[in-house]
């Protein structure tokens, strides 16, 4: 089995998000990247196809060349090789794209994202990609397990989940419950050597014309301070909520 | 050329973002100069959909339809909007909208903008406000292609009621294959989920254990809200990880979101943050929640849940 994982690049979740440029672009400066999170967890998951299954697994980004040190520490972590697709990734339509070229050419069984990159939070790469491919696409997928050439997926619905079964090739949308957390990989001394050695591959991006594209960046307005109501006062609280805020 | 709204139904009825989403698309085929369609899928009373302006709604009704499959429900949008030749196509952006709204996007050619919060600032260039960086920021999206779809977020837009005469038509589109089997949902029946809710009831670490639930449970079912919690709860299995909210759990945009022993690290804030109301009740008077929220308490949750419990009784007894 070939599986593609496909790996975002964002900052940490703890950065400080301002922008440049008249607020047209992101502020990088001071910010740190790392996989996305919900990626990581494709990723541990792609690596228990490969010791247990005997999968390959190729980890894939679109991008500029600032993200090959976020390839790299997939690859540290096991990956069996890298593709970079030289380009920015600014339009979910166009990394779609972008990443179906990649598919056709690598044959690929199945390909692993996670649901959302939790930069832009456009959630639309991966039914994009499977609709571009024709594969089965299943998004908020919390279980995965490949017998041949059938999968048994679970997936979270409203209030509950929801058991599929569907033929590869197939596109998944995953999240925590693909793996634990507690089981999530990190990348190891070795891992990290090996990952040096481990290829790299940088390919152009084909031609598309982008679908949308940003024009310019706001921050939240800033909040109110907060109105502290006495522990022993519940009954204002109860009143505020009520008369004030209106929501109960 | 007209604006094209899916209207979520789940088991015959509308969801509260069907009519959030059609009182939006009623509003932008104003804009527009053109007029609104909306399409329901195996909905019971689409005359509802009239009072948020639909005056024309397209009734599919088919049996094979009846658990989503977001390949087979794209394409049956995707017929509609040829049908109709929209020129906008607004589907809501749930779980199971934005699953279905790229495939819809993909298969019209269309660029697409998800969990937009705003009508367009500009219909040409059309120019949407959609949330970026986990709710730490906006970003301004320009769709350049013929045909846009727009992913609509919940309780960004609001419900705006707007009685029109409708009229009500039946659409029989072809039904794909969609190569994926259900084999088994289980699903709480009757319990309010967080995309639904309109108040969540939220707690966290503070709580010391599983075992303390109980009154949190019994606040959420006073106020007829979902129960959720903070990641380390879900992670330690004290709770469900269909219950883990924040950046990397399920988003929360409620009316009102009560977080009780749950200090409001960054991650978590990002994902609940776009919540109108956020009431905090926290025995640190330094925990940072208290930055981001609207009401706040210093005091101990297990003395100030039980009295609120009490109080909301009499108070919904008093109101009912
Ligand atoms: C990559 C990444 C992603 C993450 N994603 C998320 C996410 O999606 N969602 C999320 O929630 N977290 C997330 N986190 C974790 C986050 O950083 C915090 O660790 C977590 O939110 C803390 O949970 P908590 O508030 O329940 O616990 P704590 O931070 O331990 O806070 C407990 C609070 O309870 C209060 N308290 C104690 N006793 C009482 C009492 N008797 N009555 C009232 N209050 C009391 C304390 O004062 C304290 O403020 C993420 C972290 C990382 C690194």
């Amino acid at each position: 089995m070939k599986i593609l994982v496909c790996i975002s690049h964002v900052p940490d979740t703890t950065s400080k998000i301002n922008f440049t440029d008249g607020d047209t672009k992101f502020d990088t400066n001071g910010v740190q990247f790392v996989i996305n999170p919900y990626d990581e967890f494709a990723l541990t998951r792609a690596m228990w196809f490969k010791e247990k299954q005997g999968a390959t697994v190729t980890v894939v980004n679109v991008g500029n060349s600032t993200t090959e040190p976020t390839l790299r520490k997939a690859l540290a972590i096991g990956a069996d090789d890298a593709i970079r697709v030289n380009a920015e990734a600014t339009d979910g339509f166009f990394v779609a794209k972008q990443l179906a070229e990649v598919v056709k050419n690598g044959g690929y069984d199945l390909v692993l994202a996670g649901k959302e990159s939790i930069d832009y939070n456009g959630g639309m790469v991966p039914a994009m990609l499977a609709s571009i491919l024709e594969f089965n696409f299943v998004n908020a997928c919390v279980g995965l397990e490949i017998d041949g050439t059938t999968a048994t997926i679970s997936r979270e619905i409203d209030g509950g989940k929801e058991i599929l079964s569907a033929n590869l090739p197939l596109v998944i949308g995953g999240q925590k419950g693909l793996v634990e957390e507690k089981d999530l990989r990190i990348p190891n001394m070795r891992g990290i050597m090996m990952a040096r050695k481990k290829p790299l591959n940088v390919v152009e991006a084909i031609d598309f014309n982008v679908t949308t594209s940003s024009s310019s960046f706001e921050k939240p307005a800033p909040k109110g301070a907060c109105k502290m109501v006495d522990a022993d006062n519940i009954d204002e609280l109860i009143s505020l909520l009520h008369n004030e805020a209106k929501v109960i | 050329m007209s604006v094209l709204v899916y209207a979520e139904s789940s088991e015959g009825k509308f969801k509260k973002v069907a009519f959030e989403a059609t009182s939006y698309g009623k509003k932008v085929a104003e804009q527009l100069g053109t007029n609104l369609v909306v399409l329901t899928i195996n909905a019971d009373e689409t005359s509802e959909l009239s009072t948020y302006g639909a005056e024309k709604i397209l009734s599919v009704k088919n049996d094979a339809l009846k658990s989503l499959n977001a390949k087979v429900v794209a394409d049956v949008i995707k017929q509609a909007s040829e049908k109709e030749g929209a020129s906008v196509v607004i589907i809501d952006s749930s779980a199971d909208g934005l699953t279905v709204a790229p495939m819809v996007a993909v298969s019209l050619n269309a660029g697409f903008a998800s969990n937009v919060v705003a009508l367009p600032s500009s219909a040409s260039p059309f120019v949407v406000k959609r949330k970026a960086f986990s709710n730490k920021a906006f970003n301004n999206t320009e769709i350049n292609t013929t045909i846009k779809v727009v992913g609509l977020a919940k309780n960004s837009y609001g419900l705006h009621e707007n009685q029109v005469s409708g009229s009500s038509e039946d659409f029989s589109p072809s039904i794909i294959e969609s190569g994926i089997t259900s084999t088994s949902i289980d699903k709480t029946a009757g319990a309010v989920t967080i995309a639904d809710a309109d108040i969540v009831v939220s707690a966290g670490r503070g709580l010391k254990g599983p075992e303390n639930w109980e009154m949190i449970e019994e606040l959420a079912e006073v106020l007829g809200a979902a129960t959720a919690c903070s990641k380390p709860v879900s992670d330690m299995d004290w709770r469900p990880h269909s219950e883990h909210v924040g950046q990397t759990g399920k988003p929360v945009s409620a009316n009102l979101y009560i977080a009780i022993g749950i200090s409001g690290a960054i991650q978590h804030l990002a994902g609940v943050n776009s919540s109108k109301v956020k009431v905090v009740i926290n025995t640190d008077a330094e925990a940072p929640f208290f930055k981001a929220a609207d009401y706040g308490i210093v005091g101990d949750a297990f003395e100030v849940v039980p009295t609120l419990i009490e109080k909301l009784k009499s108070f919904k007894a008093n109101n009912a």
